[in-house]
Parts: C-alpha cells; sequence; structure tokens
C-alpha cells in the first residue's frame, strides 16, 4: 500500500499526486514509469514519474481522469492509499550534456517530458521548451517548466495562450530560424504529436526522443501487450522503452493499437458513472 | 479387477458458460473404492515416478482406513501444495504410468485421490500444525512466487530460517495465480495453500521487481545470506509474422493474464477488458494453448481451434486437458501451421493463413519433423488470435545482474548439484533454470535448493 501525501489539482480532471514511495523514489530516474492500481478491481494504470525525491522518499504522479481506472484513481485524496505501486520500471533517459535541447510537451506530456528536462537542464543544457494544450486552462505545471527553460512558448488550439495552433507549428518555425543551434529534440505527447514533430525533426536530421503510451499490463516484459515496432523490430515499450528514436518508431501501428479497447472502455465508464450516480 | 472410478465433471455444455471448476473431485465413497484398487506394493514404482516421492501407497493405505488427516500429513511430508499438484500434475505420465494396474487395464486415480485428501484437509477446520523451530536469525530472500518460490520459502521456513519472498505482479503464485485458469484451478486454493506459507512465517512482499525496485546486490546488503531466484518463463514467445501485431492478436501471457490476474472475465465489473470475438484462433498445442482455447470459449466466443503444426499424438498437452478442450467443442486444426495474420484494413486481425504441413524424421527433439506442403495454403477466419508457442525466461533481473551467467535462451545456469548460480550464495531453480517446465519439476527444484542453501548456511555460519 502506498500512501498518498499531496494531492493538487492543475486542469480540470488532471491531478498531480505526491506518493510515499521511498524504494521507488531512491531508484527513480528521467524516463522511468510506475504501475498502479488503485483498487481491487480496477486497471493496472502505466504512469510517468513526474519528479522525485530521494531524502523525503516521494514520487509525483500526474494523473487525467479519462477512462474508468484513471477516474476511480482521481478521486483518491490524500491520506488515501493505493493498492499496488510497481517500479522504477522501464529504462531510464541518457542524460548528459549535449548542448541546446528543444523540449516539445503535448497536453499530459507536459509530465514526462518535464523530468527529461530539468536533469537536462541540471546537466548543464540550454532548454527551449515548447507546450502546447487545447487551451490554456489546460497547460498544465506551467510555473515549473518555465524554472527549467531558458525559454519558453505556448500554443493553445484556441489561441488563448500563446499562439493559436500546434506546438509542431512553433517547433517548424524554430527549425526554420534556428536549426543549427539545436542539438536534441525531446517530444512526448498524443502520438499524432511525436508523429508530426519527428516529421519535422527529420528533414534537419536531427535526434528525436519520443516517449511510447502503449496499452499495458504488467510492465515487466511479460505480455507483449505494449509492443511496438521500432525500425522494423518488435520491441515490448515497457522494458526496451517507453523512449525511442522517433525517426524509428510506426507511429500509425501505436495509434491503431491504442484503440483496442475502445468500445469496452466506453462500457467501463458508462458503468462506472452509473456506479457513481446510484452509490 | 475393479474400474477405475472416473471424476465427475461439469457438463461440457454447461462448463463453457462459467469459469467454476470443470472436475468435482472425488466424494468419500469413490475415494475409497479407488483407495480399494491399490495393491499396496512392495516395489512401489509409483513412488518413482513421482518427481518429489511422496509416498503414494502410505496416504492410499490411510485413506482405506479413513484417516484422511494422516494421509494429508504423509502428502505434506513430501509436497507443501498437495490441492494444486492433485489438479494440475500430468500424473499420466509420472505415477499414474508407472502403476502396476496400468500394465493390465487402468492405472490408480492416484492424482485423482490426492486432490481428495487435499480437498479434505482445506475443508476440515483444523489449525494447521506448525511445529515450531527455533528462529535462526539466519535471513534468506526468495524471489518470484511460482511453485518453486513457494516450495523453497516454505521448506527454509520450517527450517527456522527468517524468510522473505518478492513478487514483481501484486499478487503471489506465479502462473498458479495468473495462468492457469479458475476453471482448472481455483484461485481460492492458491489462495489456501499461500496462506499456509505466511503460516510458516514467510513474509510475502509484492509489488517488487527484483532487478528494478531492489537489485540482488541490495538483497544481499539487507543482509539476505541467501537468495533463491525462481523467476519462471514469463517471456512470451511470437511467431514473427507479418500482421501479428494487429489488435485482436495476444500472447498466450496477455490473454490469459488479463482473464486470470485482472479477473477481465468479469468485466465491467473488473476494469481490465479483453477482446473475444466469435472465432478465435490459438495456436500451439500446450497446456497453455488448451488453456487459452478453454478461456476464450467461456468469454463467448463460437468458435474456437487450434492451429498446431503437428499431430494429436506430439501435442504436448496433458490428456486429460486435450479431452476435456474437445468435449466441449474445440476444433482442432492438426498439420497446419500459420504463416500470415491478415488484418481488415483498420487494424484488425480478419484472417490467419495457415499452410498444410506433413510429418518428416524425428528432428533433434525427438518428434517428426513438420513439413510444409507447398501451395497448400488456406484461411480462417478469425477476430482473435492467441499466440501459445512457449515462453522463456525474461531477461529483465540477468540483464540487470551481469554477473549470473544465463544461457543464450536466458535461462540461468546454475551448478546441477547445489542449484548454485555463478554467483555464491544465489541460487535458482524452476522455470528459469529451464527443463521439465511442469508445477511438480519446479516444485521438486525449489525443495532440493533449499536443501543445498541450508548447507551453503551452515557451511558459512559454522
Ligand atoms: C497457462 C499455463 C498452464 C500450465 N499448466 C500446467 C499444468 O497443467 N501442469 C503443470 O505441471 N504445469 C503447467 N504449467 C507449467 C507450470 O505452471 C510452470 O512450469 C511452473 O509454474 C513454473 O514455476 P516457477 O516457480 O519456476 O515459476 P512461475 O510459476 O513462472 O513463477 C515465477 C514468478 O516470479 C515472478 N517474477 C519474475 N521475475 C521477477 C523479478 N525480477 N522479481 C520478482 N518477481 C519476479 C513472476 O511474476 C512469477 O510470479 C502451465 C503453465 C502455464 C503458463
Ligand atoms: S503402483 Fe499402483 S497399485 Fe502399486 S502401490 Fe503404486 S498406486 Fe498402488
Ligand atoms: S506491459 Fe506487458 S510486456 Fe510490456
Amino acid at each position: 500500500m502506498s500512501k498518498i501525501l499531496n494531492k493538487e489539482n492543475l486542469a480540470p480532471e488532471i491531478d498531480l499526486f505526491t506518493i510515499d514511495a521511498p524504494l521507488i523514489a531512491a531508484k527513480a530516474q528521467p524516463g522511468h514509469f510506475v504501475i498502479a492500481r488503485a483498487s481491487e478491481r480496477g486497471e493496472r494504470i502505466p504512469l510517468t514519474i513526474v519528479d522525485y525525491d530521494r531524502d523525503a522518499g516521494n514520487i509525483d504522479l500526474v494523473v487525467q481522469a479519462v477512462g474508468s481506472s484513471t477516474m476511480e484513481f482521481c478521486s483518491l485524496e490524500v491520506g488515501d492509499e493505493l493498492l499496488d505501486l510497481l517500479g522504477p520500471l522501464g529504462e531510464p533517459i541518457e542524460i548528459k550534456e549535449i548542448g541546446t535541447v528543444v523540449c516539445v510537451a503535448g497536453g499530459l506530456g507536459v509530465a514526462p517530458v518535464y523530468p527529461k528536462a530539468k536533469y537536462l537542464k541540471k546537466a548543464g543544457n540550454k532548454i527551449i521548451s515548447i507546450v502546447g494544450a487545447q487551451t490554456e486552462e489546460m497547460i498544465i505545471m506551467k510555473d515549473k517548466m518555465e524554472d527549467i527553460s531558458d525559454e519558453i512558448y505556448f500554443s493553445t488550439d484556441d489561441g488563448s495562450l500563446g499562439e493559436k495552433g500546434f506546438t509542431t507549428d512553433i517547433l517548424t518555425a524554430l527549425l526554420e530560424e534556428r536549426a543549427d543551434e539545436i542539438d536534441e529534440v525531446v517530444a512526448v505527447g498524443p502520438a499524432v504529436m511525436m508523429k508530426a514533430a519527428s516529421e519535422v525533426t527529420a528533414d534537419y536530421d536531427l535526434d528525436t526522443i519520443v516517449s511510447l503510451n502503449p496499452i499495458m499490463i504488467d510492465g515487466t516484459g511479460m505480455c507483449g501487450g505494449c509492443r511496438v515496432t521500432v525500425d522494423g523490430e518488435t520491441l515490448f515499450a515497457c522494458v526496451d522503452g517507453p523512449a525511442f528514436d522517433g525517426h524509428a518508431v510506426d507511429f500509425d501501428e501505436l495509434m491503431m493499437r491504442q484503440t483496442h479497447y475502445q468500445t469496452q472502455e466506453e462500457k467501463a465508464k458508462h458503468n462506472c458513472k452509473i456506479d457513481k450516480e446510484v452509490g | 479387477m475393479t474400474e477405475r472410478q472416473q471424476m465427475k465433471k461439469q457438463k461440457p455444455e454447461e462448463r463453457i458458460n462459467n469459469f467454476k471448476e470443470v472436475a468435482c473431485g472425488f466424494n468419500k465413497e469413490e475415494a475409497l473404492a479407488e483407495a480399494e484398487r491399490c495393491l499396496q506394493c512392495k516395489n512401489r514404482p509409483c513412488v518413482d515416478g513421482c518427481p518429489v516421492e511422496v509416498p503414494i501407497p502410505d496416504f492410499i493405505d490411510k485413506i482405506l482406513e479413513e484417516d484422511f488427516d494422516d494421509a494429508v500429513d504423509i502428502i505434506k511430508g513430501k509436497n507443501a501444495l498437495p490441492a494444486i499438484c492433485g489438479r494440475v500434475c500430468p500424473q499420466e505420465e509420472q505415477c499414474e504410468i508407472e502403476c502396476i494396474l496400468g500394465k493390465k487395464g487402468e492405472p490408480v486415480a492416484i492424482g485423482a485421490l490426492e486432490r481428495f485428501v487435499a480437498d479434505f484437509d482445506l475443508d476440515s477446520d483444523k489449525e494447521e500444525e506448525i511445529n515450531s523451530v527455533e528462529a535462526k536469525g539466519v535471513k534468506v530472500a526468495i524471489v518470484g512466487s511460482g511453485p518453486s518460490g513457494l516450495t523453497a520459502a516454505a521448506d527454509l521456513a520450517k527450517l527456522g530460517y527468517q524468510v522473505t519472498l518478492f513478487e514483481a505482479l501484486a499478487e503471489p503464485g506465479g502462473v498458479l495465480r495468473y495462468g492457469i485458469p479458475e476453471f482448472r484451478l481455483p484461485k481460492s486454493i492458491v489462495d489456501e495453500e499461500i496462506d499456509y506459507i505466511k503460516q510458516l512465517g514467510v513474509e510475502v512482499k509484492t509489488n517488487v521487481l527484483i532487478g528494478s525496485t531492489l537489485t540482488i546486490d541490495e538483497l544481499r546488503e539487507e543482509g539476505y545470506e541467501a537468495i533463491f531466484v525462481g523467476t519462471g518463463a514469463g517471456l512470451p514467445y511470437f511467431l514473427n509474422l507479418p500482421g501479428e501485431n494487429l489488435n485482436g492478436v495476444y500472447s498466450s501471457n496477455e490473454f490469459l493474464t488479463r482473464a486470470n490476474l485482472m479477473k477481465a472475465y468479469k468485466f465491467p465489473e473488473y476494469k481490465t477488458p479483453i477482446v473475444t470475438g466469435k472465432n478465435v484462433a490459438v495456436v500451439g498445442a500446450g497446456n497453455v494453448a488448451m488453456d487459452s482455447a478453454r478461456t476464450a470459449l467461456r468469454l463467448g466466443a463460437e468458435e474456437v481451434s487450434i492451429v498446431y503444426r503437428r499431430s494429436r499424438n506430439e501435442m504436448p498437452a496433458r490428456e486429460e486437458e486435450i479431452e476435456n478442450a474437445e468435449e466441449e467443442g474445440i476444433d482442432f486444426k492438426l498439420l497446419r501451421n500459420p504463416v500470415k495474420i491478415i488484418g481488415d484494413g483498420d487494424g484488425w486481425v480478419k484472417e490467419l493463413e495457415c499452410v498444410k504441413m506433413e510429418l518428416g524424421e524425428p528432428d533433434s527433439s525427438g518428434r517428426p519433423r513438420p513439413i510444409a506442403i507447398e501451395g497448400s495454403n488456406f484461411t480462417i477466419p478469425v477476430d482473435t488470435v492467441v499466440i501459445a508457442i512457449g515462453q522463456g525466461p525474461n531477461p529483465l533481473l540477468s540483464k540487470k545482474t551481469p554477473e549470473l551467467e544465463t544461457t543464450e535462451w536466458d535461462n540461468i545456469i546454475v551448478d546441477e548439484e547445489t542449484y548454485e548460480t555463478s554467483i555464491e550464495g544465489v541460487f535458482a531453480g524452476g522455470d528459469v533454470i529451464g527443463g521439465a517446465a511442469t508445477v511438480i519439476a519446479a516444485m521438486g527444484d525449489g525443495r532440493k535448493a533449499a536443501d543445498e542453501i541450508q548447507a551453503y548456511l551452515q557451511g558459512k555460519n559454522e
């Protein structure tokens, strides 16, 4: 059982949880994730370790209530306990001094981008961030991203913050002007966004790290449900990733596989809402 | 010679609609009648066939005397998990194949009798007598809670060691929990057996992935003087065919984990979903394939087929499970091998393209080599494909522990006599070291490794 120490609402239906997890905090590195389950009937949910405090022995997770299991997770409050928490999982990303790194974060993608950007900054890199969401209200962790960025740009679908449009529009413009200044791109967000960002950077032959979010169960390499095609080879995102070279990933397959349980999800969500109304 | 008692089973047409146990077990009368058949042979060939040497005629004799408590104690002296073994051991290739009665007629139903006695024990309120031994104050870690880890843990706890069992998944039991379905091994039985092991003083820590959450080195730093690794064979193999990543294509591990561990068969009450359409093809013919096929049927599939490249004779599954599958209407497409998985254009599997096979000369495995008949390709309409062609050890732990030597297939290499790995004080057994891949063989390894661990610790602490 892992206790919730703090809960902060970041945006409608998006919460940041600080969780007591000393063993995981002791090992966590940027790029790692955990598998969490709120209760016995819930699904196992993979979540990025957004931040960690080794001394205090806790980790931060960001959860968006999109499905029935994440809705249940977000209904937990400070003092409640998670039934299961397993981690740290996956391979961390390499943190070294490379020069200037552009960090592109779409929607909830800020959660996985933030730890990478934070530690890349600490390692002496210059960080240019591009953060986007549908509306200003949906931009999460704005202050934290500003703190660790040397330059930061925003985009929203409705223009309520920064430029009206997509993060990739800003990325394209940035590369057109200053591609030679940039040494690497980190892009995390919805698969369509990562695909578009990788296409943009391919023209400049810029190393691009993406972090994939396929459906997972165990997170330890025993089910193969998280398989992704990278450079023509089938890999398991939970153990071989979740970070991969964006230019090698088959994003169309990833997007297709993410829809596997759409019909069931709707049913479970519906059921969950009925439960709430009745109970 | 009287006839072998047949165990009652749920009727096929009923059981395919539920997840309740298929085989109902003997009642007392049936057990007594079956026990009566045993000749109490002096040379005890059945015992030689048992990988853990359960004194079979002795416990059968106690059944005849209706002293079921003693019968249980006799079995438990050699086998800590009799309710499980009575259900899933391949007795037909172990003890029962050696039974003298089998030479002329049918062997004694040893497995069914073992199950009867174990179930009697579980049903009785009798408090488990735990002989308290003097605590040695020596810590031992067990990695993985499958049958090998559970057995090693139980044996070492009985000897007075302070045992902690680390399991990556949220619930202990290994394959008994996530692989073998409820209708063949009720999870309440796995729970009871694990409770027994906890009563022996074993501390069970779930959600700890050794190699990641804690490393082998860290376990040693924390004062564990010996470590047993029983991490099983959890890595699913795929066919490497085009279309294998289409939606609707599962590894048997994923399919069974969703259904069993996460209880997807109770969706949406339990929130983990699973997809089985009308037509399901399961590739492979071992126990895992039978379990997958029969699970698919119970999840509502209309047509379920087993696709296997050899013939019925070579199928590795237990005879009983093949018969159960046949009774339930699973269609066996034998001498057929998949060559391609075809999608519907929207990312979902639509057809399985196969080729017909014929059997040639025996290959290195001793079984006839299947040879494709050129130009015999045909397709089967499918909504779901489950790949059940085998598993290997999960390489995670060995990758994170470079000093741990493995074969090229990631099996941990151990000394045949001592079960010790390339790291001093670290032992391994069960599916992770390769070999028979049965529950009882894993238990046998756990037991022998526990003995060796005791010897090692005594030598070390002298
Ligand atoms: C579907 C299915 C049906 C089967 N049917 C039968 C049958 O009818 N009869 C029979 O005799 N055998 C059967 N078998 C085979 C039998 O179950 C196995 O041989 C046996 O369970 C092996 O035991 P084990 O202890 O080696 O490992 P497992 O049972 O595989 O357990 C290993 C455990 O270790 C955990 N683990 C792995 N890595 C780590 C780590 N790094 N840190 C912590 N924990 C870890 C795993 O999560 C797992 O719980 C079947 C197998 C399957 C999959
Ligand atoms: S071989 Fe058969 S008949 Fe003989 S003792 Fe064993 S179970 Fe009984
Ligand atoms: S989530 Fe099961 S193998 Fe990756």
